[in-house]
C-alpha cells in the first residue's frame, strides 16, 4: 500500500523532521527585507552571498532573552543567531525561529553599547552641566551593590579608614544576569524612598563586557539621570566603561576610588582644622595686639591738659620776666638817653647864655665906661694940648699980624701959587677982620 | 536652626579666618568671629572625633522600607 499524505501532514512531518533533526544552531548572515508588523515580531530574511533563509524574531525572545541588551535589527546589519530550524505549514516555508542575536564585527555587545551610547548623548544625559556634585562629607552613603564579595569589603573597610562615623547603607542587589538592571533600579528606588542619604555608589567589580551588560541598561541609565541622589558609579575596572559611567554624576574608576571620592580623608580635615585654628587664634591675637598699640598709641598722645597747663604757665612766667626785663632794660635805656637829653638840654639852656651875655655885657658895659672915661681923660688932656698948640698956630692969629688968606672961587681952594689963578677970577681975601671978595686983574707970576 | 552641616562650617570657619586675617574688622566684629570661629572648630572637631558609624542593609519587607544591621560589618570593631 502506497503511504499516502495529505500536503498538510507532509508540512507536519516536515516541520517536526527539521526541529528534530537540527536543533539549536548558530548562523551568522546579514539582515535583509526586514519588517515589524504590529505585533511587535521581526520578520527578515538572513542571507549571505549565495544564499537566503526566512527567519523570525518573536517578540517574546527579542525582550526578554536578548543578552545583547537594546540594538536595533536593521537591513544590512551582519549578525550572528541562536536559532532553530522550523517549518510554517500552511505555507510550507521552512525558516528559522530567532532565540538571540548578536551584531557581528564589531561585537555584539559594544555594538549596542555604542548604539545606546549615542542615544542617550544625543538626549542629553550625559551632560556635564546637569551633573550634581557629591556632598563634601555625607553623613549617609547608600551603596548598591551585591552584598558579598570583595567590592562591599572594600568600600566599608575604605570608608571607615577614611572618616569611621559616616553612615553606610546597602541595597543589596544581584550585578549579572538579566535581572540585576531591575534589581539595581529597584534598589535606587528604595534608596531614595528611604531618604536620608546623601550620595549613592553603584558598584560593580570587573567583568567582561557581558557580565557588565546590567550597568549599559538604558533602563537603568534613565534611572540614574533622574535621580535626585547624586549617583557615583564605580563599574568594573578603571578600563571599563558603561552607560551606567557616563551618565552618573561621578565615574570612579574603581569601586575603591569611589570610596576614597565620596569620603573625605579624616586626617586631612583635621589637618585643615588645625590650621584653621591656628589662623584664627593667631589672627586674634594679632589684632587684639594691632588694637593694644593702637590704644598705647593714643595713650601716649593723649596728655594730661594740666601738663599743658603747667607748661603754659612756666612759658607764662618765662615771658612775663622775659617782658619785665625787656621793659626794665628799655625803662634804663629810655631813662639814660633822657637825661643824656635832659644834660644836653640843659646845656643848651639859654638862661646861661643870658647869663654869660649878661656879664659879658657888663664886663663890656664896664669896659665901654672905662674905655670911655679913659678916651675922655685922654682927649680932655689931648685936647687941652692942642688948645694950646691950636691957638699958637691958629690962622687967626697970623691973620692979626696982617696976613690974609685968599680962596679961589667958587671951589674955595687956598691959593698958594698965583699961577692957579686966571684973570677975572673971583676970589675971596679973609682979613682977620672981615672979609672981601675982589677980582683978578693982574698976575704976576714969580 | 536646620543641621548644620560640616562643610558648610568649614566654609564658614574658613571665610572668617580669611576676614580675620585680612586685618580690617572693627574690634566688635572681630570678637564676634573670633567666638564664631571658635564654635565652628569645636562643631567641624566633634564631627571629625566621632568613631561611631552604622552599617546597614536596606530590606523591603510587606511594601514598606527597613533596615537591619549589615552582616559583614563587625559591629565592635575599633
Amino acid at each position: 500500500m502506497k503511504n499516502i499524505l495529505t500536503v498538510s501532514q507532509l508540512n507536519e512531518n516536515i516541520k517536526a523532521f527539521l526541529e528534530e533533526a537540527f536543533g539549536s544552531l548558530w548562523v551568522e548572515g546579514e539582515v535583509s527585507n526586514l519588517r515589524r508588523p504590529q505585533s511587535g515580531h521581526v520578520y527578515f530574511t538572513l542571507k549571505d552571498d549565495k544564499s537566503q533563509i526566512r527567519a523570525v524574531y518573536f517578540r517574546q525572545y527579542g525582550h526578554a532573552q536578548n543578552r545583547a541588551v537594546n540594538f536595533n535589527l536593521e537591513d544590512g546589519m551582519k549578525i550572528l543567531c541562536r536559532a532553530r530550524l522550523s517549518a510554517y505549514p500552511p505555507r510550507g516555508d521552512y525558516q528559522l525561529i530567532v532565540e538571540s542575536v548578536e551584531p557581528q564585527g564589531v561585537g555584539a555587545l559594544q555594538k549596542a553599547f555604542e548604539q545606546l551610547k549615542l542615544k542617550l548623548a544625543a538626549e542629553g544625559l550625559f551632560d556635564e552641566s546637569l551633573k550634581k556634585a557629591p556632598p563634601f562629607l555625607p553623613r549617609r552613603i547608600g551603596v548598591v551593590t551585591s552584598p558579598t564579595g570583595s567590592v562591599i569589603r572594600d568600600i566599608l573597610n575604605i570608608t571607615r579608614r577614611r572618616f569611621p562615623s559616616v553612615d553606610i547603607l546597602v541595597a543589596p542587589t544581584r550585578v549579572q544576569g538579566n535581572e540585576a538592571a531591575p534589581e539595581i533600579i529597584s534598589a535606587l528606588r528604595h534608596l531614595h524612598a528611604y531618604g536620608k542619604v546623601d550620595v549613592i555608589i553603584i558598584a560593580r567589580g570587573g567583568g567582561s563586557l557581558e557580565d557588565l551588560a546590567p550597568f549599559n541598561d538604558e533602563s537603568l541609565a534613565r534611572e540614574i539621570f533622574h535621580s535626585a541622589i547624586p549617583i557615583v558609579s564605580a563599574v568594573g575596572h578603571e578600563t571599563d566603561f558603561t552607560i551606567c559611567d557616563f551618565v552618573a554624576d561621578l565615574r570612579a574608576p574603581t569601586p575603591s576610588a569611589a570610596a576614597e571620592l565620596v569620603v573625605p580623608l579624616r586626617s586631612d580635615l583635621q589637618n585643615r582644622l588645625q590650621n584653621l585654628r591656628k589662623r584664627l587664634v593667631a589672627a586674634q591675637r594679632r589684632h587684639l595686639d594691632d588694637q593694644k598699640e593702637l590704644l598705647a598709641a593714643l595713650q601716649a598722645r593723649f596728655k594730661d591738659p594740666r601738663r599743658f597747663l603747667m607748661d603754659f604757665s612756666i612759658h607764662l612766667d618765662d615771658l612775663r620776666e622775659r617782658i619785665q626785663r625787656a621793659l626794665t632794660q628799655n625803662t634804663q635805656v629810655m631813662k639814660s638817653k633822657l637825661k643824656h637829653l635832659e644834660l644836653g638840654l640843659q646845656h643848651q639852656t639859654p638862661e646861661r647864655q643870658i647869663r654869660e651875655k649878661r656879664i659879658l655885657l657888663n664886663n663890656l658895659e664896664k669896659d665901654a665906661t672905662q674905655a670911655w672915661e679913659r678916651y675922655l681923660r685922654d682927649r680932655r688932656v689931648r685936647l687941652t694940648k692942642q688948645e694950646a698948640l691950636l691957638s699958637s698956630l691958629s690962622p687967626l692969629a697970623v691973620l692979626q699980624r696982617g696976613y690974609s688968606i685968599t680962596r679961589r672961587l667958587p671951589d674955595g681952594k687956598i691959593v698958594r701959587n698965583a699961577g692957579w689963578l686966571t684973570l677975572d677970577d673971583s676970589i675971596r681975601i679973609q682979613m682977620a677982620q672981615g672979609v672981601i671978595q675982589a677980582r683978578v686983574e693982574k698976575i704976576r707970576e714969580e | 536652626m536646620a543641621k548644620e552641616k560640616f562643610e558648610d562650617a568649614l566654609e564658614k570657619l574658613e571665610k572668617i579666618v580669611r576676614d580675620m586675617e585680612a586685618g580690617e574688622m572693627p574690634l566688635d566684629s572681630a570678637l564676634k568671629s573670633f567666638e564664631e570661629g571658635i564654635r565652628l572648630i569645636r562643631f567641624c572637631s566633634a564631627k571629625l572625633d566621632e568613631t561611631q558609624r552604622r552599617v546597614e542593609q536596606l530590606l523591603e519587607n510587606e511594601n514598606s522600607l527597613q533596615t537591619k544591621h549589615f552582616q559583614d560589618e563587625d559591629p565592635h570593631e575599633p
